[in-house]
């Protein structure tokens, strides 16, 4: 990367090197140049995935902008889209009752993963990184929800979340006299399913920071105890910031988690009463009998533009640093 | 750079390319086979089938149907069978796609709807076989707009209220006629440590059932017409009037019905818990055996003396026809053959809980659910669809489902829902 930086801004100096002494700057052009052959292979190999990329994301992305700003209901050709400028924005944002609500539970979600599944998977992962008696049964079992899709978790989970036949009234003894129900009630469903979400995105994290704690060099430890540090001050003195790279993993991992959440609302009651996304308004919006395909598309839009806060932010950061670097 | 050279690049190249395309064809193959039906080649024998009744007991009794069919016509039927609630959603690509040569669906507006796009076939010369077997009302919920008829009607059930003769009679309950006597009653059932009346709204839809009875009962049925056409505003006091009439009732419906289903407050009546319960005649599905013999119901009470208890909500199920089917003939001579009284009997013999459409099919096999059904449905002056069949199903989906939670769940907020209702009832019925 740092190689073709220096080469892109060599060929961007006006008064450098390629204006006073062109030959060896044609020679290494010379020694990039292939045969034919090689390079129909790359043009291969480059088009190829491009041309995926471009069909299969930017073609539909962009298609999904151009028709926000539509009223279709998706049947017949172009001529019988209806184009109507801003009104589905404008609609969203003053008339539907939904949106707000669902925005506000896309960040509530963003906060929750960034904060619960993360501390309590730090803490396990320091936890089982000091060779516990069975600590590869923990592990195990702490992992193995991960590897269950987010619908199958809102399946589990409303077993123990029912009102009448639930675990968790059963345990609390508030079954049988106004049992709480966990996923009825639009105050706390929300947080019941967080909760749901948590527990399965926990382990992942854990796992992270585990193979993190692997790779910290044991002779830094060693030195903080010989310098007298205590456990605490070994952890958040020297661990800790070795872990960078792998908290700058774990953030991008719980944005994709929580903007992409869709599944486990959609299992618990299709995403209504109080457990609204983003994601819900635009699969209601699109999928069904006589679909809302503008509305739709402009819900869509909304999100891809949240993503994009996220993406260029973290982009944004990775490259300030390589230049730094 | 140049190391990338190998001995034989074409060959491997090719060999690649070749893999490349022949991935992408079978990653294809799966999803244009999804867009349309079963495949038809060579179908003049052959009709196919797309079948919504996914659940056991109607999947038995359709199929049932359609070997009798088989037998009678020497066609072959080829099922397509999708879940219920799938089907509903798919309808739209579907329908675009190949869809089956006959096909499941429902009378009203959302069979009016799709023909209304010339997405479905025109079935006006079976009509003219088999309309003397169907009342007027039933070929008036069969046309679409412009005057031709889309849909053979099959079967047919009303909503009512549900409840259990055997705890009605030790507890000396009569069938209330008016809405007083309906909360005087609610109110005894609820000092007898009962729930009055059982309410599930998970599903999203059982609620509308609630609305539709207080709305036409309170409005008439020429107002519960134009509202769902988003000819009336919902902001009205006449809607006002509904939801005010519904708040009244709201403390004696099972609570937390946001996070019941409909399945689960049919066994709370079925269990003695709730005395009453306002649903569907598919509710008897939950019933077995001398249970079922104990279940009983009553058409709503009236309200408005003006308009009684005129109206009755009684859901037509049918079929239509592809658009361009692949064995025209054939779909034509099955959905003839779903008109008879025999196919209907037939049946209604595994699924009891609805009842047949032609008015000459044999009622001799009808338990007293059915027999009541077809009374309540005979004596009623006007016959509604549903809430969700009965107008846009972009405002049902999304609108009215919602408002109707938002409403169960904060019954004061009437003035703000129905605001939000009628706003995006603006933005549907009018682009």
């Amino acid at each position: 990367m740092t190689a073709v930086q220096d080469k892109a801004s060599g060929q961007a100096d006006p008064g450098g090197t390629a204006a006073t002494s062109p030959p060896p700057y044609r020679r290494t052009r010379r020694a990039t140049a292939l045969p034919s052959g090689d390079k129909l292979v790359l043009g291969l190999m480059l088009g190829i995935p491009s041309l995926v990329h471009v069909l299969f994301v930017w073609v539909p992305a962009l298609g999904s902008i151009a028709l926000s700003f539509s009223s279709w209901d998706g049947i017949g050709g172009f001529e019988d889209i209806e184009w109507v400028g801003f009104q589905n924005y404008v609609d969203i944002f003053t008339r539907y009752p939904r949106f707000w609500p669902a925005l506000q539970h896309n960040l509530i979600w963003l906060v929750f993963l960034l904060v619960l599944p993360t501390v309590a998977g730090l803490l396990l992962a320091v936890l089982l990184d000091r060779q516990l008696r069975f600590g590869r049964l923990y592990q195990s079992a702490l992992y193995l929800p991960m590897v269950l899709s987010l619908a199958l978790v809102g399946f589990i989970w409303q077993l123990i979340y029912q009102p009448e036949q639930g675990l968790l009234n059963n345990l609390l003894g508030t079954a049988d006299d106004h049992p709480t129900n966990w996923l009825g009630d639009p105050d706390i469903n929300l947080y019941a399913v967080l909760v749901a979400a948590a527990w399965r995105h926990t382990g992942y994290v854990m796992l992270l920071y585990l193979a993190g704690l692997k790779s910290v060099d044991p002779a830094l430890k060693e030195a903080a105890a010989l310098d007298g540090a205590s456990a605490f001050q070994t952890f958040t003195r020297v661990t800790f910031p070795v872990l960078k790279p792998v908290n700058i993993v774990v953030l991008v991992v719980t944005v994709i988690e929580a903007l992409r959440a869709f599944d486990i609302v959609y299992v618990v009651n299709k995403g209504r009463n109080g457990l609204e996304l983003l994601s819900v308004l635009v699969t209601d919006n699109i999928i069904g009998e006589s679909s809302r395909i503008g509305w739709g598309s402009a819900l869509a839009v909304v999100l891809l533009l949240i993503s994009l806060g996220f993406i260029i932010t973290y982009l944004f950061q990775v490259f300030r640093k390589e230049e730094r670097a | 750079m140049a190391r990338f050279e190998t001995p034989h690049p074409l060959m491997g190249r090719r060999a690649l390319l070749k893999a490349i395309v022949a991935g992408a064809g079978l990653a294809a193959v799966p999803g244009l086979a999804a867009c349309g039906g079963s495949d038809k080649g060579s179908a003049t024998d052959t009709v196919s089938f797309g079948n919504n009744l996914s659940d056991q007991v109607p999947k038995d009794a359709i199929t049932a149907v359609l070997q009798a069919f088989e037998k009678e016509s020497s066609l072959k039927v080829a099922i397509n069978t999708k879940q219920h609630e799938q089907y509903q959603e798919q309808i739209n690509n579907y329908l675009q796609g190949r869809p089956d040569d006959v096909l499941a669906w429902f009378a009203g507006y959302r069979m009016r709807f799709f023909a209304g796009k010339g997405l479905t076939g025109d079935l006006s010369d079976v009509w003219s076989k088999v309309g003397g077997g169907y009342a007027s009302a039933l070929k008036e919920a069969s046309t679409g707009s412009d005057g031709k008829q889309y849909l053979i009607p099959f079967t047919q059930y009303p909503w009512g209220v549900f409840y259990r003769k055997s705890i009605w009679q030790q507890r000396g309950y009569e069938v209330p006629k008016t809405l007083d006597q309906l909360v005087a009653l609610a109110t005894k059932m609820k000092s007898d440590g009962l729930v009055p009346i059982a309410f599930a709204q998970k599903q999203g839809w059982p609620g509308m059932g609630t609305f539709d009875q207080l709305n036409f009962r309170i409005n008439g049925y020429q107002f519960h017409v134009d509202l769902m056409a988003g000819k009336e505003d919902w902001q009205s006091p006449k809607v006002k009037e509904v939801f005010d009439t519904w708040k009244r009732l709201l403390p004696f419906h099972q609570e937390n019905a946001l996070g019941r289903e409909w399945q689960e407050a049919a066994q709370s009546l079925g269990q003695g818990k709730s005395g009453m319960y306002l649903l569907g005649s598919f509710v008897a599905q939950q019933f077995k055996g001398p249970d079922l013999d104990d279940l009983d119901f009553f058409p709503f009470p009236e309200i408005n003396p003006a308009h009684g208890q005129d109206t009755v909500e009684a859901p037509i199920d049918g079929y239509m026809m592809a658009r361009k089917p692949a064995n025209e003939a054939g779909a034509k001579k099955l959905l003839e053959y779903l008109a008879t009284p025999a196919a209907q009997a037939a049946y209604l013999k595994t699924d009891p809980t609805s009842i047949a459409t032609v008015s000459n099919a044999d009622t001799s096999g009808y338990n007293a659910i059915q027999k009541k059904a077809a009374q309540v449905i005979k004596d009623a002056k006007h016959i509604t669809q549903f809430l969700d069949r009965d107008t846009d199903p972009r405002f049902a989906s999304d609108a009215a489902t919602n408002g109707l939670n938002a409403f169960i769940q904060n019954p004061n907020d009437i003035d703000s829902i129905l605001k939000g209702m009628a706003d995006q009832a603006k933005t549907i019925f009018t682009g």
